[in-house]
């Protein structure tokens, strides 16, 4: 068992919990198990000798707890001598009992007696009994004490190699380009953090030790009942070939069970996921009976394929126990008559008996084993491909430095494309000096966004250069760069805290009068005193405590407060209503005042106060001017801006 | 959680009393065999009687053929029983939130209410697949366990006195020291996720922020944090195993031990003691798998109470008991009235909307202007019923809308609310949800007015091609313009558009709006917006500000008239052009 078993996020649960012995799921395997592998241990390296520690204590409290049945084995035997001893008269030596009993005919008994130690009419020897018990609980503490340690260390090991590749990991996420963000699922990446590092814990925990302890006992156990008799000790292993191949058949009639379980599930939870989040349009559509139709029909499939699954899988059980009670009757019986005839003493054969029942459970723990290595390794590989993504191109060695940021903003011929076919920007200049404010309209999809994203030095150009200052911003550190901006974004990102951290993001040594300012001045000072905690109110998760206006408003108190040389404001205020919308801009232009501004809009009002304004389509700046300039020239930008103010769009589209 | 099986476990009671009538035989043939093995020592193997302990052997035999149908059978019942009962609750659930209204949807929460209806409900399942196994299996077998022990020696049977009790209490003391680090656990993986997830999301911000190093800060933490816990886990489960074991085994030694002195004493026969052995083993086992598995209750009886809760929430909004039904000749079709209309949501002090008293003529188009949070929403979503009024009427051709039967008033209304949201399936498929039976060139016609032809025409496969789920692989743009083509196809005598152009760039919004006006003509439309120019060619404009009707009439009118209207156009018009 592990500390952090538990149903794995994200995907389908399964639905009446696994078979016994992880025969129940399929399980998923690695692309390459054998690097992959090779991989995972080589990450234990650091580790080896507390490994060694383990393996070895592991070995010896087996080793210790296979010797126990034997011994007690011993302490049994005592006592049957003690019992058959006391039945046969004192005074007689015991070949002459036995040759009494062969001349009664009772020849079975004789060899019985025979093969046995006994002291005619003594009795149990309870000195001897004392002796043998008390080595058999000396052997019971070593092996626990060997176990406690083995467990001790290795949860240790355990835990500093997950700790270790979870920090590896996180800190990879940070040197990744943001090109991986955009092809990588949210889900997904986070899966892998979560989901798969647990899963290579448990994987690491149990399949070691248990691998190491099982193994010791299945080898020690088949010795000590090899050495017992020979002959049970057939009958007991008969017993496992046939355990396995029932396993195996009934596993592979569950597997397809599970795997139609897990499907349907998916489906089912899929199905109340989407009628849940489109409640209102299935209601007002008048869908209800259709969506309660289609529930239905994947409910009772989902039952179906859980009530097979559950019910092949719980064969299993009865059939190990039919197969395991078979075993214990033959050995019962042959043992039995085997003590009758004297060629095995009781007490072996009740430590035969306790050996077979120790000797199934190790081997479908084997078994298990592999399925779980398997799926382990396939989490690691999944970890691993995350580490081997290609990072950024790391800073200059010798980084150029800006001292004080004047704001000259220079695109150089830039080109750039998201994917290789299909080019976004080509050949692209402008320039944007000191104190200018910039601004960037056009249609969705003419790249604006991708302009910041270029000067941010969040994606690398693939043709031209932009300068900052006159400096490459290339031979900047990456930090150095972004430490002249700052940017609102048209998704406002809060983070789970109080709205006086989510403020206080961009600069980490603001007072509460900065915070206090800069909310005033983006208005939301305004919203923030009607919430019950002001700025200590702890935003959630996805901040659904505050409309997408109010987020907004949140953001560009932040940048206000980050006083940066550059300001990039990207569809900043789209999600806030109009009148709200001009507070904000005089204040904005406050700040803009004496620093270079980009500005991206889809309101024109926006924006008609900037120096320069950049109409782009498909990755090219078609037209360039002020507003006034664009207006008179009746062009691309008359066409956006009439369009936006007419009610007949005959009207605009024809002045295109 | 009692109540919740209670309830539903009822029909699957026969499966119940054949499974515990089964379990129990199971406990009790486990018990029986070792006494026959005893019988084989005592009466076979000392007598020599060979015949004696094949014969034996032959009666265990059978019994363990027996016990393995038996057990067969019983998962059968059991597994029955636990899925059926998952089925039918998680129906019951679907078709409860079926009828709820925004009050109880908003109440819980979509994500909660997903939760509750897939993974509350496989929680308690879980349980009863484990409760009909092993929590059965385990007091059926301690009590017989017990009583065979008794019966074959009842000095001996004293020893459980001592170890039941010492088992019980380190497992107790185990569980006391784990519970909390395991729940200690769940928070800490749950902050270490938001803080990744956050990451994750906000990649852009803290990138271009600077602040790399503190998130990974903040990380390290967590991380450390999680691996200190896990670290006291890992360990105390490497002191609990090898305890427990040592109990059990120190118990066998015990019974040698004292088993010894009574044979000794003659009190007892040598067999016994095996079997007593296997007795003691048995009921030590059940003990240890009834306290593993008792750990999952508090778990799932939470999860049951989150799923009762939703089973037991009546729906405000439903059915009138005699609907009434649009008669032709009264009020022209499509009319739609709010009179002194109220409403606040329950428990708030202040009214989301106060005595609003505006008439929707019959095929006119009415728009709504108004600056976040005035109320806007709130009023559109009362003419489906999605919320009742809490003063005032609704009305819809002349009849309150809570006199009529819900389905008849959803008929009228074309809804395009303001998430788009799409079904995934086909294009066709989403259109259709509109009106089952629109064919394809109505389809066509209705992407067409929503200017949405050009991108279904570049999907692959057009009208058959794919749509995620919520419409993901389309634009915010597109999938408003598939949504409003979808209100388009239903033909219905009222349109709603909740601010659903917001996504289009102005031009595509100008061509959609001229191609409504001529398309819609004699049905009644109500658009919501921010943008001026949307609102501009309304027949009517009703200018909501907290809550309140401040001005209704045409632009000019309101120009003139309303002084908030006015504020709200020249936050976007320059003064000369909105004149």
């Amino acid at each position: 068992m592990s500390a952090t078993a538990k149903p794995a996020r994200g995907r389908p649960g399964p639905g009446g919990g696994g078979g016994p012995g992880g025969l129940g799921l399929p399980a998923e395997k690695a692309e390459n198990f054998g690097p992959s592998f090779k991989r995972l241990v080589g990450r234990l390296r650091p580790e080896r000798w507390k490994i060694f520690v383990v393996i070895s204590f592991a070995v010896f409290s087996v080793g210790c707890s296979v010797a126990g049945p034997k011994l007690l084995g011993t302490a049994t035997d005592v006592l049957f001598a003690g019992v058959v001893g006391a039945w046969v008269p004192a005074g007689m030596s015991k070949d002459q009992v036995v040759a009494a009993l062969q001349a009664k005919g009772e020849n079975a008994k004789a060899d019985m007696l025979a093969a046995m130690d006994i002291v005619p009419g003594s009795g149990i020897d309870f000195d001897a009994l004392g002796a043998a018990l008390w080595l058999v609980v000396g052997v019971y503490v070593l092996s626990s004490i060997f176990s406690w340690v083995q467990g001790y260390v290795m949860a240790g090991v355990s835990q500093r190699v997950i700790y270790s590749l979870r920090d590896e990991v996180d800190r990879k996420l940070g040197r990744l380009p943001l090109g991986y963000f955009d092809q990588h699922a949210r889900g997904d990446l986070l899966s892998r953090v979560t989901n798969d590092i647990d899963n290579i814990n448990t994987t690491l925990t149990q399949t070691l030790t248990q691998a190491i302890t099982s193994l010791t006992m299945v080898l020690g156990v088949l010795g000590m009942m090899i050495w017992i008799s020979p002959v049970l000790a057939l009958i007991a292993l008969v017993t496992v070939p046939l355990s396995m191949v029932v396993t195996m058949m009934i596993a592979k009639r569950s597997q397809p069970q599970f795997a139609a379980q897990w499907k349907w599930t998916g489906k089912l939870n899929g199905h109340v996921e989407e009628m849940y989040s489109g409640h209102e349009l299935v209601k007002v559509y008048g869908r209800q009976t259709q969506a309660e139709e289609l529930f239905d029909e994947t409910n009772e499939r989902m039952y179906r394929a859980s009530f097979s699954a559950q019910f092949i899988s719980g064969i299993i059980m009865p059939a190990m126990t039919i197969i395991g009670n078979l075993g214990y009757v033959g050995i019962a019986v042959v043992g039995g008559l085997r003590v009758a005839s004297g060629q095995i003493s009781l007490g072996d054969v009740q430590a035969f008996i306790q050996y077979s029942r120790q000797f199934t459970m190790p081997i479908t723990q084997l078994a298990s084993l592999t399925n779980l290595l398997q799926s382990g390794v396939a989490s690691a590989e999944r970890v691993f491909a995350v580490l081997d993504e290609v990072e950024e191109e790391p800073d200059p060695v010798t980084p150029a430095r800006l001292d004080d940021v004047r704001g000259h903003v220079e695109f150089d011929r830039i080109s750039f494309r998201y994917e290789a076919d299909k080019p976004l920007i080509e050949n692209l200049s402008l320039e944007a000096r000191p104190g200018q404010t910039v601004a960037i309209v056009g249609p969705t999809g003419a790249g604006k966004t991708t302009l910041v994203n270029l000067l941010m030095r969040f994606y690398e150009l693939d043709g031209g250069r932009i300068l900052l200052d006159g400096v490459d911003i290339r031979e900047l550190t990456r930090d150095d760069l972004r430490h002249c901006f700052g940017m609102v974004l048209q998704d406002a990102w809060l983070f789970g805290g109080t709205i006086r951290d989510n403020i206080a993001y961009g600069s980490g040594s603001a007072t509460e009068d900065d915070v206090l300012r800069a909310a005033t001045a983006a208005h939301v000072d305004h919203f923030v005193q009607v919430l019950p905690d002001g700025y200590d109110t702890v935003l959630d998760d996805e901040a659904s405590n505050v409309s997408a206006g109010e987020r907004q408003l949140l953001t560009i108190a932040r940048a206000f407060l980050s006083d940066p040389a550059i300001l990039i404001l990207d569809e900043a205020t789209s999600s806030v209503d109009t009148r709200t919308e001009v507070l904000i801009q005089q204040a904005m232009a406050r700040l803009r005042k004496g620093r270079t501004s980009f500005v991206i809009a889809h309101r024109l009002s926006t924006i008609q106060g900037a120096d320069v304004i950049l109409v782009l389509e498909n990755g090219a700046v078609v037209e360039q001017g002020t507003h006034d300039e664009l207006l008179a020239r009746h062009g691309a930008y008359h066409a956006l801006y009439t369009s936006q103010f007419t009610a007949d769009p005959e009207e605009a589209v024809a002045s295109r | 959680m009692i109540t919740l099986l209670r309830r539903h476990l009822r029909p699957y009671r026969r499966h119940l009393v054949v499974v515990v009538v089964l379990v129990a035989f199971q406990a009790l043939g486990q018990l029986w065999l070792p006494s026959l093995n005893a019988d084989i020592i005592n009466e076979g193997v000392l007598t020599g009687d060979t015949g004696y302990i094949l014969r034996i052997g032959g009666v265990m035999l059978a019994a363990t053929v027996l016990l393995g149908i038996a057990s067969i059978i019983s998962s059968y019942f059991s597994a029955r029983a636990a899925m059926g009962f998952g089925r039918d609750v998680r129906a019951a659930m679907f078709h409860r939130v079926q009828g709820f209204s925004l009050r109880e949807l908003n109440h819980f929460g979509t994500p909660s209410l997903i939760t509750r209806n897939t993974n509350d409900v496989q929680q308690v399942q879980m349980m009863i697949v484990v409760g009909l196994t092993m929590m059965l299996m385990a007091p059926i077998t301690m009590i017989g366990g017990v009583v065979m022990a008794l019966r074959e020696n009842a000095q001996l049977t004293g020893l459980l006195l001592v170890i039941i009790p010492v088992m019980l209490l380190v497992i107790g003391v185990m569980m006391r020291w784990l519970i909390p680090l395991f729940r200690s656990v769940q928070s800490k993986i749950d902050k270490i996720n938001q803080i990744l997830r956050e990451n994750l999301s906000g990649v852009r911000v803290i990138r271009a922020f600077v602040r790399t190093g503190y998130e990974e800060e903040r990380f390290t933490e967590a991380n450390a944090d999680l691996t200190a816990v896990q670290l006291r886990i890992g360990r105390l489960f490497a002191v609990t195993m090898p305890s427990i074991m040592f109990i059990v085994n120190v118990s066998s030694v015990a019974i040698v031990w004292f088993g010894g002195r009574l044979i000794g004493d003659g009190t007892m026969k040598i067999g016994s003691l095996t079997a007593f052995i296997s007795y003691v083993m048995q009921i030590l086992f059940a003990v240890m798998m009834a306290v593993m598995t008792f750990v999952m209750v508090p778990r799932a009886a939470a999860s049951g109470e989150r799923v009762l809760e939703v089973l037991d929430t009546e729906p405000v909004i439903h059915d009138p008991a005699s609907p009434l039904v649009v008669k032709d000749g009264g009020t022209p079709r499509g009319t739609v009235e709010f009179r002194g209309v109220e409403f606040r949501y329950p428990g708030a002090h202040a009214a989301v909307l106060r005595d609003i008293t505006v008439t929707l003529p019959a095929g006119s188009t009415t728009a709504v202007v108004g600056g976040t949070g005035s109320g806007k929403s709130t009023l559109v979503n009362l003419i489906p019923r999605l919320y009742d009024v809490t003063s005032g009427t609704v009305l819809v051709d002349g009849v309150d809308v809570r006199d009529l039967a819900q389905q008849d008033l959803w008929s009228r209304l074309g809804l395009v609310p303001q998430r788009a949201f799409l079904f995934s399936g086909t294009v066709a498929d989403n259109l259709r949800y509109g009106r089952e039976s629109a064919t394809e060139a109505e389809m066509w016609k209705a992407l067409e007015i929503a200017q949405a032809r050009e991108v279904v025409e570049g999907l692959p496969g057009d009208l058959e091609a794919h749509i995620d789920q919520g419409g993901t692989n389309l634009s915010g743009g597109q999938r408003q313009r598939l949504a409003i083509a979808r209100a388009l196809v239903r033909r219905p005598e009222i349109y709603i558009f909740d601010d659903s152009f917001s996504a289009l760039d102005y031009a595509t919004d100008a061509r959609l709006r001229a191609a409504l006006r001529e398309n819609t003509s004699d049905a009644t439309v109500l658009i919501i917006a921010q943008r001026i120019s949307t609102v501009l060619g309304a027949d009517q404009i009703v200018v909501l500000d907290e809550g309140s009707v401040v001005g209704v009439g045409t632009h000019d009118e309101l120009l003139e008239s309303c002084e908030t209207y006015a504020e709200i156009v020249s936050s976007q018009l320059n003064r000369t052009e909105a004149a």
